[in-house]
C-alpha cells in the first residue's frame, strides 16, 4: 500500500494530480481510496487530498478514505505552505516532494518558475508530478503517468505534456 | 466484460438511485452533497433516460415535489445538504405520517468538521425526530449499493427513507465495478385518499399509530439488521466482554485501525447500516453479551441514546467520544486504545501553522462590490449571507452570516433596532445576498421588509449562477437542464413586484460608478418617502465556463509609485496582489491575475496601472 498526501492551495490543481495517480493506479490493477477537499475550502485555502493504493480487490487493511498523521510515504507539495501545512502527516522516513522558490536538495524544484518559462503558470503542478515520478518516489513510472494523462489531458494537452516532461527532465538532472 | 471506474461518492450515490429505478431526483446544491444531481444530469444526457430532474429553488420545494411523484407510485429522490433538511424539514414531518407510494428516499449530505457549513448537525437525528428509518453508509460503494435497499424499504412500509452519507462518504473516491444502466418506467397513478393524503388532524392520529406501527417493525427487519464484521472471536477468559457499534465513515477508519494495533481478531465489531430505528432486540443482545460496549457513530449520539443504558454503553454521553468535531482517524485511534487499554499513540503534533484562509477568487466581482460598500459606509452594519461572498469577511463588509435569506430579514430586524437612534447617529445597513440565496429565501425576506417599514441597502450580488456548488443554475437561468426553455425571472421585475422603490443595476467593475450607487441608494433610505433601496451588482462568475467573460482584460503592471503600504494586499486582498515583504513593491502574479482590472482604482498612489487592454 502507498499512502500519498496531495497539498496546495485551491486552483492549483490538487484535484487533477490526485486524478492522474488515482487513474494511474486502477489501470495497474491496484484499488484505490481518496479523500478530497471541495467546497468553501476550494477558494484558495489550504487544499489537501489523500490517496491510498492497494494490490486490487484487497479490503484488508484499507478501509479509510483518510491517511492517518505520520503514515503518508510521499507528501506532493504543491505551494511552498504545503509542508508547513500538511507535513504532519508524513512517516518518519517518508519523502516530500515540493515546490519551493528556491530549491534546495533533491526532492525540491521551483516548479512554478520553469511553467511560467514554458508559458504555462498554470501546469506547476504537472511539473512537480514530472518531478516526483521522476524521482521515483511514486508507485509508478513516468510512461505509465503520462499514458494518464493523454488520456485525460484535454484541450491544453500539448502544453501539459511539456510541463510533465519539464519536470521530469529536472529530476533525471538531480539524479546525475 | 466488467469494467472498474474511479468514483466520487455522489457519483457512486447518483448511479445507485439510477439502478433503484429511481424516475425523479430533486435538489438544492450544497456542499457536500451538490455532485448528485449533477452526475444524474450527466448519466441522463448519456444513456438518454426518461428522468425528470431538476434543481429546485430550495430543499422545501425539491422535497415536495419529489414528494409528489412518489404519491403518483413513481420512486424519487430529493438530494441536500444537513442544513438544507432544516429548510425542507415541514414537509419530512408531514410525509412521514402521510407516508408514501413509490419509494422515496431523501438523500441528505451531513458534515461533520464542519467543513463546508454552519453547523454539525446530524441528520439522522431529524429521521429519530420525524421518525422515519435512516441509512448510514460507510463508503461510496456502500453507499451505492444501500440504495436499492432503501427504495425497497420505502416502498413496502409505505415510509419516506432518510439516507445519510458524510462529507467523507460523498467527497471519497472509490474504484467499484460498472454496470450497464437501464431505463425506469413507471406510469403515474395517483389513487385519491384525502384520508390519507389530506388528512385532517383526527386523521393523523390514526396516521401517527400506523407510523409506530411500521417503525417496530422495520427495527427488525433482518435484511438491515446489524452485522457482525469478524466472527469467530472467542470470550476472553479474563476482564471485562468488549465490542465495539459503529456505522458511517467511522466505522471505516475504525476496522483500519483496529487491523493496524491487532484488536480485529479481539474484539467484535458490529456494524449497523440503519442507525434509526435501532433493534430492541440488537440492543438487549448487545447489552446481555457484553460488559463495555464502545459506540462510534457521526457527529451525534443517535445509536448511543437508543442503547439506553450507560452502564455500560461509552460514547458521547459518557465524554469517552469527542462531542465536536469530525472522528478523524487519530481521534477514533485514540479513543480504541483507551477502550482496548493500550499505550497511547506516539504524538504526532500537527504545526501550529495558522493555514491559508479561503478567499474570493483573483477577478471575483464580489470583491469589488464589498470595497465599494466599505468604501460607500466605512462605519456600517453589513449582515450577508451563505455562499462564495460569505468570504466578504476577509474584506471586512460581513458581519452576520446566519442562514439562507437571513440577510435581508436580519438587515430589517436592525433596522428596527435602531430605529429610536437620531438619523444622522443611525448605521448605514448594507445587506448582501447572492442571486441564488435570494431566489431561495431572499424573496419573502423582503416583502416582510418592506411590508413592516424596514429602510436598508441591499446588494444583490448576481453572478447570474450558483458558484460556491460548481455553477448550478438559477431561476433567472431561462432553461431548465434540459434545454428546455423557460421563462427567465428577472430579478429588478421581481424587487419591484416585492414593493421596492429603488432598484438600480450596475458592474461592480466599474467600481467608482458602483460606490458612487450605493451612496444613492443609501439616501433613498433616509428620504421622506424612503425605504427599502436594492442595488443589484451585476457580473457574471469569472469561473462559470457557461458565462463567457464579457469584460476588457487589463494587462496590469505595478510601476515605480508603488510605496510598498500594503494597503492593496490587506483592504482589497486579491491573491494575485502579493506582498514581497516590507518597503518592497507589491507584485502581481501573473498566474492569477484575470485583468479585471479593478485594482487599479483601490491604489491610492496610482501605482497599479494597466498596460494594455484585450477585448
Amino acid at each position: 500500500m502507498q499512502q500519498i498526501i496531495v497539498s496546495g492551495v485551491g486552483g492549483q490543481g490538487v484535484l487533477f494530480i490526485t486524478k492522474l495517480l488515482a487513474e494511474t493506479a486502477l489501470e495497474q490493477g491496484y484499488s484505490v481510496l481518496i479523500s478530497e477537499t471541495h467546497g468553501m475550502a476550494q477558494r484558495g485555502g489550504n487544499v489537501i487530498s489523500h490517496l491510498k493504493i492497494a494490490d486490487g480487490g484487497s479490503v484488508e487493511g484499507m478501509s479509510s478514505p483518510l491517511v492517518r498523521p505520520g503514515k503518508a510515504d510521499v507528501l506532493l507539495a504543491l505551494h511552498p505552505d504545503a509542508v508547513k501545512a500538511h507535513g504532519f502527516y508524513l512517516k518518519p522516513d517518508g519523502t516530500v516532494i515540493s515546490n519551493v522558490p528556491d530549491s534546495e536538495g533533491k526532492h525540491s524544484l521551483n516548479a512554478s518558475r520553469i511553467a511560467e518559462d514554458l508559458g504555462a503558470p498554470i501546469a506547476a503542478n504537472l511539473v512537480l508530478l514530472g518531478f516526483a515520478v521522476g524521482s521515483g518516489a511514486l508507485f509508478c513510472g513516468a510512461e505509465q503517468l503520462e499514458g494518464t494523462l493523454r488520456r485525460l489531458g484535454g484541450k491544453r494537452l500539448e502544453l501539459s505534456l511539456k510541463a510533465f516532461r519539464a519536470g521530469a527532465g529536472e529530476a533525471l538532472k538531480s539524479r546525475d | 466484460m466488467t469494467t472498474r471506474k474511479i468514483l466520487l461518492g455522489n457519483e457512486a450515490i447518483a448511479i445507485g438511485l439510477v439502478e433503484s429505478a429511481c424516475t425523479m431526483a430533486t435538489s438544492y446544491p450544497g456542499t457536500p452533497a451538490s455532485e448528485v444531481l449533477g452526475t444524474l444530469v450527466q448519466i441522463k444526457k448519456e444513456e438518454g433516460l426518461p428522468l425528470h430532474l431538476e434543481w429546485s429553488i430550495n430543499e422545501k420545494v425539491a422535497f415536495e415535489v419529489a414528494l409528489a411523484n412518489s404519491f403518483a407510485g413513481r420512486r424519487s429522490a430529493a438530494i441536500m445538504k444537513q442544513v438544507g433538511l432544516n429548510v425542507a424539514a415541514d414537509p419530512l414531518m408531514s410525509a412521514a405520517y402521510t407516508g408514501v407510494k413509490g419509494g422515496f428516499v431523501l438523500v441528505v449530505a451531513d458534515d461533520p468538521g464542519p467543513h463546508s457549513s454552519q453547523t454539525e448537525q446530524d441528520s439522522r437525528l431529524l429521521g429519530m425526530m420525524a421518525k422515519v428509518p435512516v441509512l448510514d453508509p460507510s463508503s461510496p460503494m456502500e453507499a451505492r449499493d444501500m440504495l436499492p435497499q432503501g427504495f425497497a424499504l420505502s416502498e413496502r412500509f409505505e415510509i419516506p427513507v432518510m439516507f445519510r452519507p458524510t462529507t467523507r462518504v460523498c467527497h471519497a473516491r472509490q474504484d467499484m465495478e460498472m454496470k450497464p444502466l437501464s431505463p425506469a418506467h413507471s406510469i403515474a397513478q395517483f389513487e385519491k385518499n384525502p384520508a390519507r393524503w389530506a388528512a385532517t388532524p383526527k386523521f393523523r392520529l390514526v396516521l401517527h399509530g400506523q407510523l409506530n406501527g411500521k417503525l417496530a417493525e422495520i427495527a427488525e427487519e433482518p435484511s438491515l439488521a446489524p452485522k457482525l464484521l469478524n466472527p469467530g472471536i472467542s470470550t476472553p477468559p479474563h476482564g471485562s466482554r468488549l465490542c465495539i457499534v459503529a456505522s458511517g465513515v467511522v466505522l471505516a477508519h475504525a476496522m483500519e485501525i483496529m487491523r493496524d494495533l491487532g484488536l480485529w481478531e479481539k474484539i467484535p465489531v458490529y456494524q449497523v447500516t440503519m442507525p434509526f430505528p435501532l433493534s430492541p432486540k440488537f440492543r438487549d443482545s448487545i447489552l446481555a453479551q457484553y460488559d463495555k460496549v464502545l459506540v462510534l457513530e457521526e457527529s451525534y449520539p443517535v445509536m448511543e441514546l437508543q442503547f439506553q443504558n450507560r452502564e455500560k454503553v461509552q460514547g458521547r454521553t459518557t465524554g469517552t467520544v469527542p462531542s465536536a468535531g469530525e472522528l478523524l482517524p487519530e481521534r477514533v485511534e485514540d479513543i480504541l486504545r483507551t477502550f482496548a487499554q493500550l499505550p497511547p499513540a506516539p504524538r504526532v503534533e500537527p504545526p501550529t501553522f495558522p493555514g491559508r484562509r479561503p478567499t474570493l477568487c483573483a477577478g471575483c466581482p464580489h470583491r469589488a462590490s464589498f470595497y465599494a460598500i466599505r468604501k460607500a459606509f466605512p462605519k456600517g452594519i453589513y449582515p450577508s449571507d451563505i455562499g462564495c461572498y460569505t468570504l466578504g469577511v476577509n474584506l471586512g463588509a460581513v458581519d452576520t452570516v446566519l442562514c439562507m435569506g437571513a440577510s435581508i430579514s436580519q438587515a430589517a430586524g436592525f433596522y428596527h433596532a435602531y430605529r429610536s437612534v437620531p438619523q444622522e447617529e443611525a448605521p448605514a445597513i448594507c445587506a448582501t445576498i447572492g442571486d441564488s440565496t435570494f431566489f431561495h429565501a431572499g424573496i419573502p425576506a423582503l416583502i416582510n421588509a418592506v411590508v413592516q417599514g424596514a429602510r436598508f441597502v441591499l446588494t444583490i450580488l448576481d453572478n447570474s449562477t450558483t458558484a460556491m456548488t460548481g455553477h448550478q443554475p438559477t431561476p433567472g437561468f431561462g432553461s431548465t437542464l434540459d434545454g428546455t426553455p423557460v421563462p427567465q425571472l428577472s430579478i429588478p421585475e421581481l424587487v419591484k413586484a416585492c414593493g421596492v422603490g429603488f432598484v438600480e443595476v450596475e458592474d461592480p467593475y466599474k467600481l467608482d460608478a458602483f460606490t458612487d450607487l450605493l451612496k444613492k441608494a443609501d439616501l433613498h433610505t433616509r428620504s421622506e418617502g424612503g425605504g427599502v433601496a436594492v442595488v443589484i451588482a451585476r457580473r457574471p462568475c469569472i469561473m462559470d465556463r457557461n458565462q463567457r467573460g464579457s469584460w476588457v482584460r487589463q494587462e496590469m503592471a505595478v510601476n515605480e509609485k508603488c510605496k510598498a503600504c500594503g494597503l492593496c494586499v490587506k483592504q482589497f486582498e486579491c491573491p494575485a496582489l502579493q506582498s514581497q515583504g516590507e518597503k518592497e513593491p507589491v507584485r502581481i502574479d501573473p498566474a492569477l491575475c484575470t485583468g479585471c482590472g479593478v485594482c487599479r482604482f483601490v491604489c491610492p498612489h496610482g501605482a497599479l496601472e494597466a498596460v494594455s487592454s484585450t477585448p
